[in-house]
């Protein structure tokens, strides 16, 4: 064997170690709680830095009918097997009431007629899944701003949280359940609506029926589907009497609570 | 400025400590960027043009399909289709290959996990904005940026570009006075890097960012929607990458260890040649 190749051979070993080590490190690193909490700092300034360049009530870009996604993907839960579901569903949501509770002044319980007789907005926006990809499709829905201001908050309200029929994880601590929150920023802005409607149809199943949350300045793991109730909160990691957290597990949403943004506007 | 040394070497201040550590915090925050970024373009290992995606019809695609009970990696690029098994679409140590884009080394978590992926990318993202704002602020005010990266005119003839890259091609490096400033390929493909392809990164990254696009929505528009700003991001890493190659490569075979130590030290010898002094 030549010096050269020798030579090669002891870089290639050392080039790959010196890669595995690395690997191996950034892995540990991403493991340890007190290295990922300053990581996850970022996503603190990246939601002030955004709050603070974006006007509240500036709007997702709106589309024309002919942008309309095809092949507008389903995502998450496509068919919640949930017993409560799957009845309202046999029924075609007859028996469905939307219940809006929590830090308001006045609890509210309302059908699907009664919601499509709140103010409503019709919007053609662009959705975009954490994942990476965008489909774009049309919502027509609820304004969700109105029915606060029906319902009434109270002072110390601070979080809207969507509570869904669906499980998409099977938790022996019931944490599976899918649920999502935002601030009243967003609760607040013109474009969040809860949709009924997704391109001039009644919504389908596989996209949230009867109702989802459209929030279009986040990402696709917000806009919840299958939301079966709004509770108004101050605190999205309040523990009861035996340490337990109120809410899943106290980040403000099932993905959230997987190691996700809960501000998810990049 | 110049300290002499042995007979017909001279030592320059080559970098000042601005680009020293601004140069050295790039390298390991791109190095953190280009791997956490591939952790999430596995996410969806598709790219397209346009607003939204064409499930069916992605410009590019990292898949696994099973050919005779053995599972392949495929990389289709418009009408081409290439097996990358190992390598893109399916790749892993033997009996435990799975299907995903780039393979576990690439990554950054090296498993599957696009939550901690996006954890590494926005907090090196924001390092890596900072890092490029007190580059760009310091060349502008300092003259870094006029002084050293411009070219000068007489290096823009076309006369001397020619030369320039004839004796690029022919690995003859510049030596006693032409090597006390950056030749004139140099100036432009650094000034391509530094103000064209790292911000890009930056620009196409946020116009990924559905907060961002309420804010600026025509800096999209301008790309011509969000899975083309995508598809940029992607491609301009890729350059990134290309661009890294060549840079290393270079660096090792024109005096490595002077090239090293002027990026550490800021000291670069240089040969004087003739009756110069």
């Amino acid at each position: 064997m030549t010096a050269t190749t020798n030579r090669r051979r002891w870089l290639g070993v050392a080039g790959a170690s010196l890669g595995a080590m690395w690997l191996t490190a950034c892995d540990k690193l991403t493991a340890d709680p007190k290295f990922s909490g300053v990581l996850r700092k970022a996503e603190g300034l990246t939601m002030k830095a955004q709050r603070l360049v974006t006007d509240r009530k500036a709007l997702a870009k709106e589309f024309t009918s002919v942008h309309i996604s095809r092949d507008f993907k389903s995502n998450g839960t496509r068919f919640p097997t949930d017993e409560d579901y799957v009845a309202l569903l046999a029924d075609n949501f007859a028996g469905y009431k939307l219940v809006v509770d929590g830090l308001v002044e006045r609890p509210l319980e309302l059908t699907l007629a009664e919601l499509r007789q709140q103010p409503a907005r019709t919007q053609i926006t662009r959705h975009d899944c954490v994942e990476g990809w965008s489909s774009i499709g049309k919502w027509t829905g609820a304004r969700l701003g109105p029915l606060l201001d029906r319902a009434g908050l109270k002072p110390n309200a601070r979080y809207v949280v969507f509570h869904c029929a669906d499980t998409l994880e099977q938790t022996l601590d019931g944490t599976g359940k899918y649920y999502e929150s935002i601030d009243l920023i967003d609760a607040y802005h013109p474009q969040t609506i809860l949709a009924y409607q997704m391109n001039d149809a009644t919504l389908p199943v596989g996209h949230g029926a009867p109702l989802r949350l459209r929030v279009e300045r986040q990402l696709g793991y917000k806009h919840a589907k299958y939301v079966m109730r709004i509770e108004v909160v101050e605190n999205l990691d309040t523990v009861d009497a035996n340490g337990q957290t109120v809410l899943g597990r106290g980040k403000g949403g099932f993905w959230p609570d997987r190691g996700y943004e809960w501000y998810a506007g990049i | 400025m110049a300290e002499k040394t042995g007979p017909g070497m001279e030592f320059v201040r080559r970098h000042t400590l601005v680009t020293r550590l601004t140069h050295w915090l790039n390298v390991l925050v791109i190095s953190l960027l280009l791997m956490s970024g591939l952790q999430i373009f596995n996410a969806h290992p598709a790219l397209y043009w346009g607003e939204k995606s064409t499930f069916a019809d992605p410009w590019l695609a990292m898949t696994s399909v099973t050919v005779a009970d053995v599972p392949r990696g495929v990389t289709s690029v418009g009408d081409l289709q290439f097996e990358t098994t190992g390598l893109f679409g399916f790749s892993g140590k033997q009996g435990m290959g799975e299907a995903r884009g780039f393979p576990s080394w690439a990554t950054i978590p090296s498993y599957r996990s696009l939550a901690d992926g996006r954890m590494w990318h926005f907090f090196f993202a924001w390092l890596f904005v900072i890092n490029g704002l007190v580059y760009w602020l310091w060349g502008l005010i300092g003259g870094h940026i006029r002084h050293d990266m411009l070219p000068k005119r007489a290096q823009l003839k076309p006369g001397h570009i020619l030369h320039e890259l004839v004796t690029h091609a022919q690995l003859k490096f510049p030596k006693g006075d032409e090597a006390r400033t950056y030749n004139v390929i140099q100036k432009f493909t650094y000034l391509a890097v530094i103000a064209v392809i790292l911000p890009m990164m930056v620009v196409t990254g946020l116009c990924m960012s559905p907060g961002f696009n309420a804010t600026v929505p025509w800096l999209t528009d301008l790309f011509g929607g969000r899975q083309s700003a995508r598809t940029l991001h992607f491609i301009s890493a890729g350059l990134i990458v290309a661009f890294i190659v060549v840079h290393v490569v270079l660096v090792l075979i024109s005096g490595v260890w002077n090239n090293m130590r002027s990026m550490v030290t800021g000291k670069y010898a240089i040969q004087l040649q003739g009756d110069r002094p």
